[in-house]
C-alpha cells in the first residue's frame, strides 16, 4: 500500500517536467511602491509603446494620483501633447492601418502583466536578436517569429545569437550584444525593469491599496473570532 | 444539560460585545457596497470642467455648451439689457437671488462675474425643460410686459436675462448659475469656480 | 396595565404571522445532536457563501454590460473606475471558488457519516440537485467576463452536446443561439446566471433545509438521537440549535472569513487557479489558447471526460460520474451509517476514492499526454468502482457494534492541556547569582523529546488502526 502511494507520487511529478519546454526567464525586480520607477516606466511607455499599443483601461489622472505626481507635471512631462488629465491612454494608430502593416492590431497592454507575467515581459523585451531570415530582420527568443518590431533597438543595440553546448552536450542559445546602443547593458536592464514595473502597476492599480487594507480587515476578523470563541465556550460549558 | 451555574452576566457581556463588534464590522462591510453606487471615475471624467472660447462672441449672442449632461448658456449682454434689468425688480419673485443656487461670485443683481457675460444652466427650475431664448421686446405671442428674457414653453415660466424668475409663474426659483471662472478675458471654464481655483 | 408601543406592534405582527412557531420549530426547539464536529460547519458556511454571491452579484450587475463588445471592458471598468468595484469583484470570484471548496467538504461529511442513508435520502437528492445547479451557475458565470478562457471553455463544453447522436447538433445550436459561442450565448447565460439559476438555488436550499428539519440531523456516530427521549419528549443526546449551534456556527463563520479575507486581499488570483491568467486576454474567436482547462472545481469531471477515448462515451462518463452520486443512498447496503463503525473495506475504499478524486482533479489541469491519460483511466476506474462495487463490499463487510447513545466527544481543546503537559517538561528558570530563589519562582517549559516521541507514535498507531 505504502509503495503504491510512493510510486503514484513520483510518477505524478514527472508530468510537470515534460509539460512545457519554456526557455528560462530572467527575473524582473517588481516594486510597486517605487514611485520614481513607475513614473519613469510611464514616460518610457508613452515614448516607445503608446504609438502602437493602447493601455485604455487606465487614465493619466489615476497614474498621477497613485505615484504621488502633480497632475500638471503629468500633463507636462509624460502625457502626449493635447491630452486631458481624465483621458484614458489610447494609441494613435487606427485598426485599419495596423492590420495592413502588422497583419494584426497591436493588442491593448492594460492586462498584459496579468496574463503573461512580469518575468516573461522583462525577458521578452530583452531577447530580440538580429535574424536575417525573418521578414523584419529581427526575431525574439521568448516569442518566436513575433510580428512586433523591436521598439528599443536604439537603446539596447544589436544582439546576436550564439549557439553553445554545455558540459552535458545539450545545446543552448546565448544572446550577445555586438553593436552597443545608447544605453549600457546595466542601464538598459533598469530601463526595461521600470517599464515592466509600470505595466505590472497598470495591470492592477489597486494592488498596493488592497494589501494595505488587508491588514486591518484581518485584524478586525481576528478580534471578532476571539470574542465569538469566548462566547461559544461560555455557552458550551454545560454540554458534555 | 444542566442549568446550574449559568453565568448569565458573563453571557450577556460576551453577547453584547460580540454584537457590537459584529455591527461595526457590518457597517464597515456596507461602506464599499454603498460607495460603489457613487459616480465612478468614468462619470467624473465625463463630468469634468469644460473650456469655452468667447473671443468671437457678438453682443446679444447666446452660446450653448454641455456640462455634466446639462445645457449651459453663455450670453453676451448689451448695455441696454443691463439697464433694463435694474427696472424689473418689482415683477420678480427673488430679485436679490437669496433662494436660488449660484456661486458667491455671481451673487449680485446681474448674477455674473462680469456684467456683460452671463452664464447659467439652461434648465427651468420648475420641472427641467430647457427654456427658449427670447431677447426681443414685446413680441406678439408674449405681450407688452415681455422685456426680453427666457421663456419656458412647457408650463409658461418667465425668466429675465439675468435668469431671475418672475412672480406668478410655476417655476419657484431663479435659474441655477454653475461654478465658472475666467481663465483669461476670452476663455471661460465651466465647472470650476473662482473660489475653488484659488484654493 | 401599561403595554409599550413596541409590544403592541409585536403582538399585531405575531397574531398574523407564525414567527414564534417558526422560530421555535427551526431554531430554539430544534434539537440537534450534541456531538457535531468540524465537518458540520460547512452547511452554514455554504449558506453564507450563497448570500455573499447574491449580494456581490447584484452590485456587479449594476456596472457589468452583457454585450460581447462591452463585457470584458466593463469588468475592467468595475476593477478600476467604480469605487470599491475591485473588492466586490474579488469577493465574487473568490466566493465562487470558496463555494465549491465548502460544498465538496459538505458532501464529504455525508460520505463519512452516512448522512444520505435512510431516512435522509431526499435531503441528499435535494443536495445533489443543488450541486448540479451550482455547477450550471458557475459554468455560465464564467462566460460573463468574456476572456479567452471564458470563450473557449464554453465553446468546448457546449460542443460536447453535439456528441449526442441524432439531436446533438441541433441541441448545441439551440443552446448557443448561434453557430458558435457569441453575443447571443452571452446574453442568455447572463439571464440564467443572474435570475433563473439563483432562484432555483434559493428554492432548493429551502427544500433541502425543510427536508432536513423533518427528520432531524445525522451525527458523527450515525445513530438516531430521536430513539432516546427524555420525559419532556426531547432527545437526551440533543441540544437546541439556538443558542448552541448558532453560537458555534458564528465561530465557524469567523474562521472562514479569516481565510476568505486573506485570499481576497493578498492572493485573489491564487496562482492562476481562482482567476486564470488566460482570462485576462479578451475573447478571440480566431485564436485558441495553448491549454484550455476548466476552472479547478470542474477538473475531476473534465479528466474523466478526456480519459474515455470516444466523444459520446466521454460525455456519458462525465455525466455518469454525477449520476452515480445521486444513487448513493441505494448503492450503500451497509446497516451502519458512520465510518466509525464500518468495516475496514469501506474505510480503504473511501480513502482510495479521495485519492482518485484529487488525482483526477490534478490531471484535469494538465495537458493530456499519453502517460497522463493512462493514469486518468486508472483513477476514473477507481472513482466509478467506489460507487458501482459498493452494493457488494458494503453488504458483507464486518461492522463494529453501534452504540445506543452518542459517544463522548474528546475535542482538541479539551485534550490540549494534557498534551502540552506530555510534550514539555517544567524546568526552574535560571536564577541570578547572589539572589536566593524565593517561593513561587518562575519555571519555563522546555520541549521534552521523550514526550514528543510518545505522542507521535501514539498518533501513528491510531491512524493505522483507524484504517481497519
Amino acid at each position: 500500500m505504502k509503495n503504491l502511494v510512493a510510486l503514484l507520487l513520483l510518477l505524478s511529478l514527472s508530468f510537470g517536467v515534460a509539460a512545457s519546454e519554456d526557455i528560462e526567464l530572467q527575473e524582473a525586480n517588481i516594486n510597486l511602491s517605487n514611485n520614481a520607477s513607475l513614473q519613469r516606466g510611464a514616460k518610457h511607455f508613452v515614448t516607445y509603446c503608446l504609438g502602437c499599443h493602447s493601455i485604455k483601461h487606465i487614465r493619466y489622472l489615476r497614474i498621477a494620483l497613485d505615484t504621488d505626481m502633480d497632475p500638471k507635471k503629468m500633463l507636462q512631462d509624460i502625457a502626449p501633447e493635447g491630452a486631458n488629465i481624465y483621458d484614458q491612454l489610447h494609441s494613435a494608430m487606427n485598426a485599419h492601418d495596423a492590420e495592413k502593416w502588422f497583419g494584426t492590431q497591436p493588442p491593448d497592454l492594460s492586462l498584459i502583466a496579468r496574463s503573461r507575467g512580469a518575468d516573461w515581459l522583462y525577458s521578452y523585451l530583452k531577447s530580440y536578436y538580429i535574424d536575417p531570415k525573418s521578414p523584419r530582420g529581427v526575431n525574439n527568443l521568448i516569442f518566436k517569429d513575433t510580428a512586433m518590431p523591436n521598439p528599443l533597438w536604439q537603446l539596447q543595440g544589436e544582439q546576436h545569437t550564439e549557439h553553445k553546448k554545455n558540459i552535458w552536450g545539450d545545446e543552448y542559445t546565448n544572446l550577445v550584444i555586438k553593436e552597443p546602443g545608447t544605453l549600457s547593458e546595466g542601464e538598459f536592464d533598469i530601463f526595461v525593469n521600470d517599464l515592466v514595473n509600470f505595466l505590472v502597476y497598470v495591470g492592477e492599480p489597486v494592488q498596493l491599496e488592497r494589501q494595505r487594507i488587508g491588514k486591518y480587515v484581518i485584524f478586525f476578523i481576528l478580534m471578532f473570532l476571539v470574542l465569538a470563541y469566548l462566547l461559544k465556550k461560555e455557552y458550551w460549558k454545560n454540554i458534555h | 444539560m444542566n442549568n446550574k451555574g449559568v453565568d448569565q452576566s458573563k453571557r450577556q457581556f460576551l453577547t453584547s460585545a460580540l454584537t457590537v463588534v459584529g455591527a461595526v464590522g457590518t457597517g464597515y462591510l456596507a461602506v464599499p457596497f454603498l460607495a460603489q453606487m457613487q459616480p465612478s471615475a468614468k462619470a467624473m471624467a465625463a463630468g469634468a470642467p469644460v473650456e469655452v472660447d468667447i473671443s468671437k462672441m457678438e453682443p446679444g449672442q447666446l452660446i450653448r455648451v454641455a456640462w455634466r449632461g446639462k445645457p449651459v448658456w453663455i450670453l453676451n449682454r448689451t448695455p441696454q439689457v443691463l439697464e433694463t434689468l435694474t427696472t424689473l425688480d418689482p415683477e420678480l419673485r427673488d430679485p436679490l437671488s437669496q433662494e436660488s443656487i449660484q456661486p458667491e461670485s455671481s451673487k449680485n443683481p446681474v448674477r455674473s462675474i462680469k456684467p456683460e457675460i452671463f452664464v447659467a444652466v439652461g434648465l427651468c427650475t420648475h420641472l427641467g425643460c430647457s427654456p427658449t431664448f427670447r431677447p426681443e421686446i414685446a413680441p406678439t405671442d408674449l405681450g407688452d410686459k415681455w422685456k426680453g428674457g427666457f421663456f419656458c414653453p412647457c408650463h409658461g415660466s418667465w425668466f429675465d436675462l439675468a435668469g431671475r424668475v418672475y412672480r406668478g409663474v410655476p417655476a419657484p426659483t431663479n435659474l441655477e448659475i454653475p461654478p465658472y471662472r475666467f481663465i483669461t478675458d476670452t476663455q471661460l471654464i465651466i465647472g470650476e469656480s473662482a473660489e475653488e481655483a484659488s484654493a | 396595565m401599561k403595554r409599550s408601543r413596541i409590544t403592541e406592534c409585536n403582538d399585531w405582527f405575531l397574531e398574523r404571522f407564525p414567527l414564534t412557531k417558526l422560530w421555535n420549530e427551526h431554531m430554539a426547539h430544534y434539537y440537534a445532536p450534541k456531538n457535531f464536529n468540524f465537518w458540520y460547519f460547512f452547511g452554514s458556511l455554504a449558506l453564507l457563501v450563497l448570500v455573499n454571491q447574491i449580494l456581490t452579484g447584484i452590485f456587479l450587475t449594476m456596472n457589468y454590460k452583457p454585450d460581447a463588445k462591452l463585457a470584458f471592458d466593463s469588468v475592467e471598468y468595475i476593477m478600476r473606475d467604480v469605487n470599491w468595484g475591485w473588492l466586490i469583484r474579488y469577493m465574487h470570484s473568490t466566493g465562487s471558488s470558496a463555494f465549491f471548496i465548502v460544498v465538496y467538504l459538505h458532501m464529504f461529511r455525508g460520505l463519512l457519516y452516512g448522512s444520505y442513508k435512510h431516512p435522509r435520502e431526499l435531503i441528499w437528492i435535494f443536495g445533489m440537485l443543488l450541486f448540479v445547479a451550482l455547477m450550471a451557475e458557475a459554468f455560465m458565470g464564467y462566460l460573463l467576463p468574456w476572456g479567452q478562457m471564458s470563450y473557449w471553455g464554453a465553446q468546448v463544453i457546449i460542443s460536447l452536446f453535439s456528441a449526442i447522436p441524432v439531436i446533438g447538433d441541433d441541441l448545441s445550436l439551440w443552446l448557443r443561439g448561434d453557430y458558435v459561442v457569441s453575443d447571443a450565448t452571452l446574453n442568455r447565460f447572463f439571464a440564467f446566471h443572474v435570475i433563473a439559476v439563483p432562484l432555483a438555488l434559493v428554492m432548493l436550499v429551502f427544500l433541502h433545509i425543510v427536508a432536513l428539519h423533518e427528520v432531524g440531523s445525522n451525527n458523527p456516530d450515525g445513530i438516531e438521537i430521536k430513539e432516546s427521549k427524555d420525559p419532556w419528549g426531547h432527545p437526551v443526546d440533543g441540544i437546541p440549535f439556538h443558542p448552541y449551534y448558532t453560537v458555534k456556527d458564528i465561530v465557524g463563520v469567523a474562521v472562514f472569513m479569516l481565510f476568505f479575507a486573506t485570499v481576497i486581499f493578498y492572493m485573489p488570483e491564487m496562482g492562476g487557479y481562482f482567476l486564470e491568467h488566460a482570462n485576462f486576454i479578451p475573447a478571440d474567436p480566431m485564436k485558441t489558447p495553448e491549454h484550455i482547462a476548466p476552472v479547478w472545481y470542474f477538473t475531476p469531471f473534465y479528466a474523466i471526460l478526456r480519459a474515455i477515448p470516444d466523444k459520446f462515451a466521454g460525455v456519458i462518463g462525465m455525466g455518469g460520474a454525477i449520476v452515480v452520486l445521486f444513487l448513493l443512498p441505494w448503492l450503500d447496503r451497509s446497516p451502519v451509517k458512520s465510518i466509525r463503525y464500518r468495516g475496514g473495506i469501506y474505510k480503504k475504499a473511501l480513502a482510495l476514492f479521495v485519492i482518485s478524486f484529487l488525482a483526477l482533479g490534478y490531471l484535469g489541469t494538465q495537458p493530456a499526454t499519453p502517460t497522463a491519460t493512462i493514469f486518468a483511466r486508472i483513477f476514473s476506474a477507481i472513482y466509478f468502482g467506489f460507487f458501482l462495487l459498493m452494493p457488494l463490499y458494503t453488504r458483507w463487510e464486518k461492522t463494529k457494534p453501534v452504540p445506543r447513545r452518542l459517544t463522548p466527544v474528546h475535542s482538541l481543546e479539551e485534550q490540549l492541556p494534557a498534551l502540552i503537559e506530555e510534550i514539555t517538561v517544567l524546568k526552574p528558570a535560571a536564577t541570578e547569582i547572589g539572589h536566593t530563589a524565593f517561593k513561587g519562582s518562575s519555571f519555563t517549559r522546555q520541549p521534552n523529546p521523550e514526550g514528543i516521541k510518545n505522542v507521535i507514535s501514539r498518533l501513528a498507531k491510531k491512524a493505522k488502526g483507524s484504517l481497519d
